[in-house]
């Protein structure tokens, strides 16, 4: 087997919450040894509270909250932190910092989301580590960036999104006369984040492989999210009309919508680009008003009198499941696919067999379902092969392996609440 | 592995843009593979992007100035091929793949998100890729991916948000599902596709590999499954949740965390921790409704009766417009931001005076203004050096002399 592609690398991860820690899981995805520094002085926010994971099997042990067994049981923290090493360091202390510079001085990436001025406060941040360690390449995800008026402002996706305009093209169209929806259901910028942090510390490892220099690489969640956002940009610009949100119109396409089906809160997604693709779905509805009709004669016509088809493409799903209208439109090539929750999807034969989702045993929980690898390469596939870390799980092996603090010193280290 | 002395890098004799010395073919159409090429191209990549000879569609999609179609004017395909070359090839004929080939055999990473049986008919498979050009890191970029049951289905953004989960929850009770806008998805990919061809690259370059490439299967609908479905995955497996739509608010959260109407348009609220919250409801000047039970639980007010919760403070956001409640929700440290519309984010104070737009001129479509780098990186700073190409325009500089039929003028 191929040695995985990052597995000489080992990554300093001190991510909390989403875009951070999931910055680091991409990395360790792929074979980084990326160590999480944590610390029950202040715990990673994704392992606080009363957990999801029922808890009937655990009883006494959960008494004690926080500080007990329930930061080990959170599946989204299990998520964003398979694949990596914990080692508890009380950053609060003088201590604790200066072994945290010892393993950033033994490491290749230092890696966090912190908000700006933390990492100078910790003697994390570049100038002060590329004294110790010339060829580090430290990462940092500030919200809106290292600088600007927004600098300090405090932010999570959608306050992101908000700023980013991404949120004011989420909903119908204004004709609809509904009001804004804004909101996705989903961590998005932070995603956003998260792959251009990865994306920057690759690519600041193969310039370090070539050339020996490190490099400071700011990933802001606002730029991030922004970047995705040209064509808006430029269509304000070419056209002079602000972009409202389109629903799920699309020039390119009529039909192009998510049409209801037979079933509770059933839909699938139907969008028909070309001549060809319409012909196909006029044979299979079968239905003499859609193949005569001039008003749908030609992709422009259809785009025009796209509410009218809308209307009969409804008529013809609603007496349908999602997964027929799929099959006969897929068997003559129209682009279909139910609108999916997650229910829909663990019983999805295609996210199955891609291994959408994976089974890792976890010390407290047993066997668990987390997200898998999002993409496939043929030789060096990596994979989920460790559940998340338990608080402090590999402080031997960091502290004592690498960096050399020898067992006594530990325990006084432990005792001082330093490795804590 | 062992490593040059490199505490002194001299920047006039080393290569510093990361990317420096790869070459990258493309052989995109519209969104996912371009937008990937184009940020490799951001790296220092050298990009040289393949167009049949009618060109990619993107070119017939738009937005154009004035509203005005023109192959060189879109601004899909301005923005997606930004800092790339051009050549064009027609790839159902013999001599085009051939060609295809030819260039593949000098390149680094080959970028494509053909539909299936496109690949399949000019024998761009990943046996062949393989076979040919071992060296190659072939990144594929498709809907659903290259193997499972629906990897030759049809497929768009739509599709992609409906399979992966994001379709579901977005939108109106009451509504259809919305799918995420302006293609987003097909964005993320190309980004997800980025990180996997730079992963490939230090494979392939690591003290132990022996130079060869691999392919890389990135699916539009495995990473919106995957890396956005952290909170839906155990929210389903331990409450029993498959999700809904919940409009304007975050499901499963803690009041206030929604959208809500202002004087001059909309504002987003998303203040989970107590000290957020108290600090918001001083700012409304502690209102009486805070000492009624039924306003005390944050997370029934979310979930069970949020729009009696949000009318609670709809009318202070109503008195106060974008600009005072960013101001005011600043000063108070107040996650509470205003929903920027595309012309006030271009004015943004935060994006302009860090110098992150680029002004970028085109020869046919005129000079614009365009998102900067997807990420910094202050060692080794963007490096898009010329806009999108014009169709063929690199054809000569590629090629040498335009010689096949399967070359246009």
């Amino acid at each position: 087997m191929t040695p995985l592609p990052l597995r000489s690398v080992r990554v300093v991860d001190l991510g909390s919450a989403w875009a951070g820690p999931m910055a680091g899981q991409l990395l360790a995805d792929m074979g980084a040894e990326v160590i999480k520094v944590e610390s029950r002085a202040r715990l990673d926010g994704m392992r606080l509270g009363r957990p999801m994971i029922p808890v009937a099997n655990h009883g006494d042990d959960l008494a004690g909250g926080d500080r007990g067994l329930w930061p080990e049981l959170q599946p989204v923290f299990h998520g964003l932190n398979r694949n990596k090493l914990s080692v508890t360091l009380n950053l609060r202390t003088n201590a604790g910092r200066d072994i945290l510079t010892r393993l950033a001085a033994a490491s290749d990436v230092v890696l966090s989301n912190f908000s700006p001025g933390v990492l100078q406060r910790l003697g994390m941040d570049y100038e002060t580590l590329r004294a110790v360690k010339p060829d580090i390449i430290v990462a940092a995800m500030p919200a809106f960036g290292d600088a600007g008026p927004l600098r300090d402002m405090v932010a999570y996706a959608p306050i992101i999104q908000a700023m980013s305009g991404m949120m004011s093209l989420v909903g119908y169209p204004p004709e609809a006369g509904e009001p804004l929806v804004g909101e996705l259901q989903a961590a998005w910028s932070d995603t956003v984040a998260a792959l251009c942090a990865a994306l920057g510390v690759v690519a600041a490892l193969r310039r370090r492989n070539r050339t020996g220099a490190g490099q400071y690489v700011e990933a802001a969640h606002l730029e991030g999210t922004t970047a995705l956002l040209g064509v808006p940009m430029l269509q304000y610009q070419m056209t002079g009309i602000v972009p409202a949100p389109t629903g799920n119109d699309d020039p390119e396409f009529a039909p192009h919508n998510n049409y209801p089906c037979s079933g509770e809160d059933a839909w699938v997604a139907i969008a028909v680009r070309t001549d060809a693709e319409w012909k196909a779905l006029t044979q299979v509805i079968d239905d003499d008003a859609l193949s005569g009709d001039l008003r749908f004669a030609n992709p422009l016509s259809r785009w025009e009198n796209r509410r009218s088809l809308d209307e009969i493409i409804s008529s013809w799903t609603r007496a349908l499941t999602p997964r027929q209208v799929m099959e006969r439109l897929q068997s003559v090539g129209v682009a279909a696919m139910p609108v999916m929750n997650i229910a829909d999807q663990f019983a999805d034969p295609h996210l199955n067999a891609r291994e959408t989702y994976a089974e890792i045993d976890h010390p407290h929980v047993g066997a668990e379902l987390l997200y898998g690898v999002p993409w496939r390469f043929s030789d060096t596939p990596g994979g989920i092969r460790t559940p998340a870390p338990l608080l402090g799980q590999h402080n031997r092996y960091v502290l004592n392996e690498l960096l050399g603090i020898d067992t006594d010193e530990l325990s006084r280290l432990s005792d001082e609440q330093v490795v804590h | 592995m062992p490593r040059p002395d490199r505490s002194t890098p001299s920047p006039d004799t080393v290569p510093s843009a990361p990317l420096e010395g790869i070459r990258v073919i493309e052989w995109g159409e519209v969104i996912s593979a371009p937008f990937c090429a184009k940020l490799l191209a951001e790296l220092g990549a050298d990009v040289i992007k393949i167009e049949a000879p009618a060109g990619d569609r993107a070119r017939e999609i738009g937005p154009f100035p004035g509203n005005a179609p023109h192959p060189e004017r879109s601004g899909l395909f301005l923005f997606a091929n930004l800092g790339k070359r051009g050549v064009t090839l027609d790839t159902t004929a013999k001599a085009g793949i051939a060609q295809l080939h030819s260039l593949l055999q000098d390149a680094d990473i080959f970028v494509e998100n053909q539909p299936y049986a496109g690949l399949f008919d000019a024998g761009i498979t990943e046996a062949e890729l393989r076979r040919r050009h071992p060296h190659l890191i072939a990144v594929s970029i498709s809907p659903y991916g290259r193997t499972g049951d629906y990897c030759e289905y049809a497929g768009y953004d739509l599709q992609v948000n409906a399979l992966s989960g994001l379709s579901f929850g977005t939108g109106h009770t009451h509504r259809e599902p919305l799918t995420t806008p302006g293609r987003q998805a097909s964005y993320l990919a190309g980004l997800g596709g980025a990180f996997a061809a730079v992963v490939g690259l230090l494979a392939r370059e690591s003290a132990s590999a022996t130079g060869q490439g691999q392919y890389i299967d990135v699916s539009d609908s495995g990473i919106i499954a995957t890396l956005l479905t952290g909170y839906h995955l155990p929210t389903f497996i331990y409450r029993g949740i498959a999700g809904y739509r919940s409009g304007n608010r975050m499901r499963l959260g803690l009041f206030p965390n929604c959208v809500l109407p202002c004087r001059d348009g909309y504002v987003c609220i998303d203040a989970p921790q107590l000290e957020q919250y108290q600090r918001f409801l001083n700012l409304l000047g502690d209102p009486d409704w805070i000492d009624n039970p039924r306003y005390r639980d944050r997370r029934a007010m979310s979930d069970r009766y949020p729009e009696e919760a949000e009318n609670l403070i709809a009318p202070w956001f109503m008195e106060h417009d974008k600009a005072e409640i960013l101001q005011l929700c600043l000063e108070n440290r107040i996650p509470c931001a205003p929903v920027l519309t595309i012309d006030e984010m271009l004015e943004t104070p935060q994006l302009r005076e860090r110098a992150w737009f680029r002004d970028h001129d085109h020869p046919q479509a005129g000079q614009f203004r365009y998102p900067g780098e997807a990420v910094r990186l202050n060692g080794s700073p963007c490096r898009i050096v010329r806009p999108a190409p014009m169709l063929g325009q690199h054809n000569h500089e590629v090629f040498g002399t335009p010689r096949s039929a399967s070359v246009p003028r």
